[in-house]
């Protein structure tokens, strides 16, 4: 049997991007972003190299959550992270027209890609000064707990309550889903939305996550694996001949993802087409991934032209996968395809959940301008590309499991014959 | 009577094959099925942690089944391992450590605790440190794959990929306390798709630890009554004050009827509808009019192609907190109308307690026993009913009745609400 996954059939509704929600460490909305990224000039990432040092991190531009949030009774009952994709999923639905449309927030279904929500770290770093050395610190922590804990904070905790937040600020009311897991949540929430939009599962979906690099328990828990990157910033491509390493970079990115059905009904016009999303896993036994990679493009191959083929990587720069990815993208010239690939993380780094949505929000954005992006860094691995981009492969490789590609296309190209 | 593999809408028919439990009251599908019959209680004071200091000391903690150190994901792990197994070996699919569809795993998200917390905190490197700058440098210092493998969020849904080599990207999700539910969901779902033939749907929750228990402390949503544990849970009766945490697991198989059929699988029940609608109004509660849990259950309804005459009994959220069942009993009061006067309502947290992640796929496994076996497991505790839920709610005694179609009710915090409905095959 084949890989799982969502391609594209001609017999099956067209699922449309006709909303972009976005804010990252180089700035808020669309507009922001291509003026950094295509300008002419390699985009300059935003690091942050004293927050989490010794870790260089891509940290959030500030935004102004009352915008979205106006309520203080909710704003109290977010942390940042849910600040975040409360507020960008409000972008989200502003930009394709959903907001203040009861009828259709009540038919809007929603995925999340969610990771672990806040811990209040000053807390955590009392109680455990307190604890440290005692031997039986049971009755102790309980008592810490007890007086430490407050309720908001647990709410805030709860992967779910994103969603949660996102229904009782903006009134998005169908369906609502949590999928966990770092960079495979964001691939399988898309994945899942758009085969069910193919299938008349849903006609409107909201779809995407948020990921902030600046918590102290994340940079724990990506260090319990040494996968952190240490020092001064460096292209994800030049990482290849090191030991590697991520960069964690931060994001809030929402999707909506409308059948074109249902979007031309109500005179939308899209960003872009999705084409196809197809994953796989392996244990990451040395070649695995980028086995997996082949055969997932092969799904895909279909619908891609020979010629040049812009390619949007969010290489997460952990090795072995760092050199394996190299290799696929390189790799894709024996197939008669020229990758033009820019390495999504130098700039932004890797956004875990929201890593997969930000790539789509980005090739939409490409798409939907007629061009696609400046060369992101000088290892001479990242070639021009001066053409309009029809196709744009979005590769997304989890940092510990999970294999992703996608396919975004310009919606007024048809689709290959031939599934 | 259709034999058709089609349903009215002309989706691919979903069946359970196989179905595997383990909760507070035992493991298999026997000894919970003898226990929920018997009107048991699996709750009891909490021994895997000191409780002193706690204002509640009560749970339904599985853990006769382990003589591992305790570590949460781990145990949830296990759990999931133990009822999936069940659940494959009744099935009779694939071949061993290969399972042919995908896996969807409704779980608590993977977090460290005070244990592992600690453990890293007593290295030596960063000992100068303080916080977490002291457990980053221990991180980097030594040598805690281990950990790293365990705390990923998507560890759970991980290793059970590998244990049965279910096929692509595993699903690990939450819904709260729907969860168990939205995985039966996002697997009916992919075969309604025609994506895969089957689907291993697992809830799993085995991650009761003191900060828990403080959080839902916090919340005021458990139940306080330390000094008669098994009487603590209490849905639908007057005395009600919380409900009380659990652990457990279930697993369902899902397969297409038509798959089913060819190779001759035993056909356990059907999945007949799945109804979904998040609620505005507030992170604990729901709207006062229940307008968002009636509309849950109306669409499962629809999506099943059935009327409330259809529903023989409900298999209720029923956690025991004064909100849920008064809410519960709102929302299906307005959805069933009169029928509900005859329509039998039974929780089975009175017996297992909440098992959170897992609950709805626990009481998913339930109403499918309950239909196989025409028996419904009583709602115990019922000394006296609150005079406010006029529902007939099987009070302490099983009761034996011709059963085709449960319904099965989910509500979790946030306001993400499912309602599932089986029925026997065929129909």
């Amino acid at each position: 049997m084949p890989p799982l996954g969502d391609s594209m059939s001609n017999k099956q509704s067209e699922v449309w991007i006709t909303g972009i929600g976005l804010v990252s460490s180089l700035g808020e909305g669309l507009d922001d972003h291509w003026s950094q990224m295509a300008s002419g000039k390699t985009p300059a990432p935003s690091v942050d190299t004293e927050d989490q040092a010794p870790y260089p991190v891509h940290p959030i531009v500030d935004f102004d959550f009352a915008a979205q949030i106006p309520k203080r009774s909710d704003q109290r009952q977010m942390g940042k992270w849910q600040h975040l994709g409360t507020y960008a999923a409000g972008l989200a639905l502003d930009d394709a027209g959903i907001s203040n449309n009861p009828d259709l927030l009540a038919a809007t279904n929603m995925i999340v890609a969610a990771g672990g929500g806040e811990r209040d770290l000053e807390v955590d770093a009392d109680i455990m000064e307190k604890i440290a050395g005692v031997d039986e610190y049971g009755p102790i922590l309980n008592e810490a707990l007890n007086t430490e804990l407050r309720p908001t904070l647990f709410l805030a905790q709860l992967s779910n309550l994103m969603a949660g937040n996102i229904s009782i600020v903006h009134g998005v009311t169908d369906s609502s889903r949590t999928f966990m897991g770092e960079e495979s949540a964001g691939v399988t929430a898309l994945q899942t939305a758009a085969a069910q939009i193919r299938h008349g599962q849903g006609d409107i979906f909201l779809v995407g996550g948020a990921y902030i690099a600046e918590r102290a328990d994340m940079t724990m828990l990506m260090e319990f694996g040494h996968t952190l990157w240490q020092g001064e910033h460096d292209s994800v491509w030049s990482r290849k001949d090191t030991d590697g390493g991520m960069i964690m970079g931060s994001a809030g990115v929402f999707l909506i993802l409308e059948s074109r059905q249902h979007a031309e009904s109500r005179g939308v016009k899209p960003y872009a087409r999705v084409d196809g999303i197809v994953s796989d896993r392996c244990t990451r036994q040395p070649g695995a991934a980028r086995e997996v990679a082949d055969k997932l493009f092969d799904q895909l191959n279909s619908q891609i032209p020979g010629g040049t083929l812009p390619v949007l990587s969010g290489c997460c720069g952990v090795q072995p996968q760092l050199v394996e990815e190299y290799e696929f993208l390189a790799n894709l010239r024996e197939r008669g395809i020229e990758p033009a690939v820019r390495g999504l993380t130098t700039i932004l780094g890797n956004t875990l959940e929201a890593q997969l949505p930000l790539s789509f929000a980005l090739a939409s954005l490409a798409i939907s301008r007629g061009r696609f992006f400046d060369p992101f860094d000088k290892t001479g691995f990242e070639t021009a590309f001066s053409g309009i981009p029809e196709h744009i492969l979005l590769s997304t490789w989890g940092h510990w499991r999970g294999e992703c590609l996608a396919l975004i296309g310009k919606p007024d190209v048809p689709l290959r014959e031939g599934e | 009577m259709s034999q058709s593999a089609r349903d009215h809408l002309g989706r691919p028919i979903v069946v359970v094959t196989g179905i595997g439990i383990v909760t507070s009251l035992g493991q298999g599908k026997e000894e919970n099925w003898r226990n929920l019959t018997a009107g048991k209680s699996g709750i009891r004071r909490i021994s895997r942690f000191p409780t002193e200091g706690l204002r509640t000391q009560i749970a339904g903690i599985v853990d006769w089944n382990s003589d591992e150190r305790y570590c949460a994901p781990r145990h949830s792990i296990n759990l999931a391992k133990q009822s999936a197994s069940e659940a494959i070996e009744q099935a009779a699919i694939g071949s061993p450590g290969s399972f042919p569809g995908p896996l969807f795993v409704a779980n608590s998200p993977a977090e460290t605790n005070w244990d592992q917390r600690m453990t890293v905190y007593g290295d030596e490197a960063g000992k100068n440190l303080r916080g977490y700058e002291r457990l980053v440098k221990n991180a980097a210092a030594g040598d805690y794959s281990r950990y790293f493998r365990l705390f990923q969020f998507a560890s759970i849904a991980d290793n059970l990929a590998d244990e049965f080599g279910t096929r692509g990207q595993p699903v690990s999700l939450t819904t709260a306390c729907a969860s168990g539910a939205t995985s039966v969901q996002l697997g009916t779902e992919a075969i309604r798709r025609g994506e895969t033939d089957a689907a291993l749907c697992i809830g799993t929750d085995g991650e009761i630890c003191e900060e828990m228990v403080v959080r839902f402390n916090l919340l005021s949503a458990l139940s306080t009554q330390n000094d008669d544990p098994q009487g603590a849970s209490k849905p639908f009766s007057k005395s009600r004050d919380g409900f009380v945490m659990a652990e457990g697991s279930a697993t369902l198989v899902l397969e297409s009827y038509a798959a089913a059929r060819a190779r001759g699988a035993r056909i356990l029940g059907v999945v007949r509808g799945a109804g979904e609608r998040a609620d505005t109004f507030h992170r604990t509660r729901s709207k006062p009019d229940g307008s968002a849990i009636i509309d849950c259950i109306t669409r499962a309804m629809a999506d099943a192609g059935m009327t409330p005459e259809d529903i023989d009994c409900i298999n209720a959220h029923g956690t025991s907190t004064p909100e849920n069942d008064k809410m519960e009993y709102l929302a299906l009061a307005a959805a069933l109308g009169e029928e509900l006067a005859n329509t039998p309502i039974s929780s089975n947290k009175s017996m297992i307690g909440h098992t959170l992640s897992a609950a709805g796929a626990i009481e998913a496994a339930i109403s499918l026993m309950t239909i196989g076996a025409g028996v419904i497991p009583p709602t115990i505790n019922c000394i006296e009913q609150d005079p406010n839920i006029l529902m007939d709610v099987v009070p302490n005694e099983k009761r034996v009745q011709d059963i085709n179609t449960v319904m099965s009710n989910s509500f979790g915090f946030g306001g993400q609400n499912v309602c599932l409905i089986f029925s026997a095959e065929p129909y």
